[in-house]
């Protein structure tokens, strides 16, 4: 089975989020960048898939030389090679143009996704995948256990679950608990140093979206603070003052 | 005037309340408004939209449309969007949503934009404005291609509401054996009336609660306020409340106008996942917590104290 797992490269999830540039530029000064959590899930199953199954499991970014590092740590989580499409990600379409080129090359079995980015949260690049290769996708997924040619998931609807089955190959943006995170062994950090990270060129795209300028939204007020012996204090001003009750 | 479709989703046979939200803004964005609705909805329900700002609905009612089919329901969109020539189609963002508008976005070559919170602004292009970085930000992003898909944020447009009924229409789109390539085996809905991405308020529990035996109080507010209960990460990876509750970055994303939190330190992880809420109510023990720092309103105490009167204090102004 070949599994491709699609990873972002985010600033990690305690980031203090500014912009330069007249609010046209993301401030990465002093920011840490992570995989993005959602991804770093699809990329822990694929792993233990690999281990039950049977499989190889490549990542693919899409991204300037930056996320190298980020990469690297998922080859060190357990994935046998990867591929950067040398780019910057400008958005969720030409991400999933890129993605969809890279994988009719490669005829994966799998192609799992996390159910969001953290920076744009889409929610969309899985779908577009998918219907761009002609194949399911599904999301968010969280459980996914594959029998033969057969998957077995549990998606979540809002409010409950929805069980599903779907024939290989297709697409699945995962959340958890479809497996838990893990942390890189130091054997797995030393052997991710020599897996193959092939760099690819983007192909061509229309762009269909243009980005005008960020903003920041309003600061927050005080905390109104209110006695605990009085908490009827609090449910009045919910009536009165903020009027939500 | 120009033809805008609405994605309008709907739960045992009820639209959901984004649903009449992403009719409304359709209806603002001033043109011919036309729901696509999926599966069994009564009459009534589906001349309801038209309260909303819907002109017509077109009922594609066939049974095996009833569960969120996202092929078959991205295959019925597409065609809807040539039956009536539509330039825009109008999504509520939601699980369901975001796979379905993805796939008519690649299907129909539409620019795509999730998560917005405003109206476009047309005096140059077409701007609109997108919540991202889970709510630390806003971007304005130009829609450029002719066709436009417009995934709305959920409590960001008001709902409006003109008595206007709709005319309904069936519809029978194409549909084939790829688009129901996923067969549904079966569906588990949660316990409890109100669902937690759709409540106006919700309570939500965290470790300070020390285990799952304690959450008696949490619905007993709940139930009291009419609101949907929701939980921390570890109170979630713990065990002690489903993972559908489980709110924040990494979880469900409310934006309810009251969101109490009760022995929830405030991780910024968590802070991501409520602060679009129009109001936060912070309970805890300590006066340190970052939560007071989000918060509206805060109360320093005992969470098994302050909780207990504080259903009282509710009770008494329900009476
Ligand atoms: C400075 C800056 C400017 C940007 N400008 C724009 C913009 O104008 N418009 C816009 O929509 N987005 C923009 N992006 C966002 C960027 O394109 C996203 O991070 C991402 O590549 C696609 O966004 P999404 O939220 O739709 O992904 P989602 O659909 O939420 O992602 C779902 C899944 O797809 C996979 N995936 C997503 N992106 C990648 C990737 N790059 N490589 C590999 N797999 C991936 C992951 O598995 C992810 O979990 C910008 C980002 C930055 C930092
Ligand atoms: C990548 C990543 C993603 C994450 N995503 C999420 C997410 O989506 N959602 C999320 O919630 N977390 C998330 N987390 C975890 C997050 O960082 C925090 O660890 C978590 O939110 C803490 O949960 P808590 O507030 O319930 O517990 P704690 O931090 O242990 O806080 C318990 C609080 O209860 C108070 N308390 C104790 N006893 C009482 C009492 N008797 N009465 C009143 N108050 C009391 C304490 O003072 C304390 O403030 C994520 C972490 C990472 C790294």
């Amino acid at each position: 089975m070949k599994i491709l797992v699609c990873i972002t490269h985010v600033p990690d999830t305690t980031s203090k989020i500014s912009f330069t540039d007249n609010n046209t530029k993301f401030d990465s000064s002093g920011v840490q960048y992570i995989i993005g959590p959602y991804d770093d899930y699809a990329l822990a199953r694929a792993v233990e898939l690999k281990e039950s199954n049977g499989a190889t499991v490549t990542v693919l970014n899409v991204g300037t030389s930056e996320t190298e590092p980020t990469i690297r740590k998922a080859l060190a989580i357990g994935a046998d090679d990867a591929i950067r499409v040398d780019a910057f990600p400008e958005n969720g379409h030409f991400v999933a143009e890129q993605i969809a080129h890279i994988a009719k090359e490669n005829n994966y079995d799998l192609i799992l996704m996390g159910r969001e980015s953290i920076d744009y949260n889409g929610g969309a690049v899985h779908g577009m995948v998918g219907e761009m290769l002609g194949l399911p996708s599904l999301s968010p997924v969280m459980t996914l256990d594959i029998e033969g040619n057969t998957a077995k998931m549990a998606r979540e609807i809002e409010g409950g679950k929805e069980y599903v089955e779907v024939d290989l190959p297709f697409v699945a943006g995962c959340q958890e608990p479809i497996a838990e995170w893990k942390i890189p062994n130091m054997r797995g950090i030393m052997t991710a140093r020599t897996k193959p990270l092939n760099v690819v060129e983007a192909v061509d795209t229309t762009e269909k979206t243009e980005l005008k300028n960020y903003e920041l939204p309003p600061e927050k007020g005080d905390c109104k603070m209110i006695d605990p012996d009085n908490v009827e204090e609090l449910v009045d001003l919910l009536k009165n003052e903020a009027k939500v009750l | 005037m120009s033809s805008i479709l609405v994605f309008a989703e709907s739960t045992d046979g009820k639209f959901k309340k984004t649903s009449r939200e992403a009719v409304s803004y359709a209806a603002e964005l001033g043109g011919d408004v036309t729901a696509v609705a999926f599966g069994d909805i009564e009459q009534s329900e589906l001349e309801s939209l038209g309260n909303n700002g819907a002109g017509k609905v077109l009922h594609a009612g066939d049974d095996k449309l009833n569960q969120g089919v996202i092929q078959a329901y991205a295959s019925a969109l597409a065609q809807a969007v040539e039956q009536t020539g539509a330039e825009i189609v109008v999504f509520s963002k939601s699980s369901l949503g975001d796979a379905v508008a993805a796939r008519l976005a690649a299907k129909i070559g539409a620019a795509l934009a999730s998560n917005v919170v405003s109206l476009p602004d047309t005096s140059n292009g077409f701007v609109v404005k997108r919540s991202i970085y889970t709510n630390k930000a806003f971007v304005n992003v130009d829609m450029k291609e002719g066709k436009k898909i417009i995934a709305v944020k959920k409590n960001a447009v008001g709902i409006k509401e003109d008595g206007g009924s709709a005319t309904v229409e069936s519809f029978s789109p194409d549909l084939g054996d790829t688009d129901f390539a996923v067969k549904i085996t079966k569906t588990e809905k949660a316990e409890g009336d109100v669902l937690l991405p759709e409540a106006d308020i919700v309570v939500s529990g965290g470790r300070g609660l020390k285990g799952p035996e304690n959450w008696d109080m949490v619905e007993e507010l709940a139930s009291e306020l009419g609101a949907a209960t929701g939980c921390s990460k570890p109170v979630s990876d713990m065990g002690w409340r489903p993972h559908h509750e489980h709110v924040g970055q990494t979880g469900v994303k409310v934006a309810p106008s009251l969101y109490i939190a009760i022995g929830i330190s405030g991780a910024i992880q968590h802070l991501a996942g409520v602060n679009a809420s129009k109001v936060l109510v912070a309970i805890n023990k300590d006066p340190e917590a970052p939560f007071f720092k989000a918060a509206d309103y805060g109360i320093v105490g005992d969470a098994f104290e302050v909780v207990p009167k504080l259903i009282d204090a509710v009770k008494a102004s329900n009476d």
